[in-house]
């Protein structure tokens, strides 16, 4: 969460309230069970640890946050890593939403860079099942391993499809 | 070494609207030993790149190099020599010889290459036995499971020790399991430093590769180094 409100920063400065709706979009029906007062209590431990700053905005009652230079920083090094071993599916759709929305990075390519990841570790998982003899146990925990990178796999064909849909559209 | 080499490889099927870029400008090099897997949703172009790449079908345009030798232009004589001698294709289907036994189908290719009917027998019961069929040696392909087919047609494609097998969707027609003996054949072979490039659109299958190439539309989207 907080590295995806970070990010949503990075395309320009919010307050509280706008960053909750759009987090909330971008989590879609999943965004309903999350509490509202979860984003201040975000944005005042992010500004504690000097990621983010109060500037003054149009109305003095509501504050507006802005990333620090630090911030920045945090946010680029965010998008472009690659999560191992596998990724937490909530955590890499925001990265992919505020990669779109923030212009810092090409969700197609995070996509395509996570996909040569899972790929390497498919590899091993493959090779380790062919030495394995057909039917033992150890060969059974490889085989859960390799289905749930295959599932991943497909997940990410899928966000490959609707992402370059988008990107293709907003250029 | 390459053992395959490919500059601007095209094949164009149709005319003007119904013009298909089956394979649309691709370059490939591929080194001794390395097994590649070309990875595509059907209608890639991957089939009809491995067909390329063996002198089944001839290019539009570009240029196809099987060790140092191009093959796009060479004759049909020297493209049916080829084909017996230097390249060793699997296919999904198997393509035995329903007629005859599994030892009389490795054979076929020894004795077409020009060997004697004894060569010939002695290097089948060798290449059954690696692909550990020795005991099915005298059965008819109708009486052997899927997996135990696909490893008397990759025996066959051994026959000549060519330079490079090449395999289209080699386990399309294999359950769990007769996949897995063809992985490990595959294996094996790799571990002998045969060179061998598979198409398939199995992530599992094409995971087992040293290195994967992804297709779209009869181009190279992504070649990514798998083998750590």
């Amino acid at each position: 969460m907080q590295d995806a409100i970070l990010a949503m920063l990075a395309k320009e400065p919010s307050h509280g309230y706008d960053l909750g709706l759009r987090l909330r979009r971008a989590l879609g029906p999943l965004g309903g069970s999350m509490n509202a007062g979860q984003v201040y209590v975000t944005l005042a431990r992010l500004e504690k640890a000097g990621l983010v700053v109060q500037e003054k905005g149009d109305r003095p009652d509501r504050k507006v946050y802005a990333l620090t230079q630090a911030g920045q920083e945090r946010v680029a090094a965010w998008l472009t890593e690659v999560s191992r071993p596998k990724p937490d599916l909530v955590e890499f759709h925001l990265k992919l939403a505020a990669a779109s929305a923030s212009r810092l990075a090409d969700p197609v390519e995070l996509v395509g860079a996570q996909r040569r990841e899972l790929m390497r570790r498919l590899h091993e998982t493959q090779r380790a099942i062919l030495a394995e003899p057909d039917g033992s146990t150890g060969g059974l925990l490889l085989e859960g391993v390799a289905l749930r990178l295959q599932a991943d796999l497909r997940w990410l064909e899928a966000c490959e499809r609707v992402w370059s849909k988008v990107e293709k559209e907003s250029e | 070494m390459n053992v395959l080499q490919v500059r601007g490889l095209a094949k164009r099927h149709g005319q003007k609207q119904s013009l298909v870029r089956a394979v649309d400008g691709v370059d490939l090099d591929v080194p001794a030993g390395q097994t590649l897997a070309v990875m595509g949703p059907s209608g890639c172009g991957k089939s009809t790149l491995l067909h390329l790449l063996g002198g089944l079908e001839r290019p539009s345009d570009g240029e196809v190099w099987l060790a140092g030798e191009r093959i796009d232009t060479a004759s049909e004589r020297a493209l049916a020599r080829l084909r017996r001698r230097s390249v060793g294709f699997v296919f999904q289907a198997f393509h035995l010889v329903e007629e005859l036994s599994a030892a009389e189908n490795v054979e076929l290719p020894v004795l077409l290459a020009g060997s004697s009917p004894r060569q010939a027998r002695r290097r089948a019961r060798l290449l059954l036995e690696q692909v550990g069929l020795a005991d099915r040696a005298r059965h008819l392909p109708w009486k052997l499971s899927g997996g135990e087919r696909q490893r008397v047609a990759v025996a066959r494609a051994l026959a000549n020790e060519p330079l490079v097998v090449l395999a289209d969707e080699p386990t399309g027609n294999l359950d769990t399991a007769a996949t897995n003996e063809v992985l490990r054949l595959f294996a094996h072979l790799r571990a002998e430093g045969q060179t061998l490039v598979m198409v398939t659109h199995d992530g599992r299958v094409a995971a087992t590769a040293d290195r994967l190439i992804s297709m779209r539309d009869g181009m190279f989207v992504e070649d990514t180094w798998l083998a750590s």
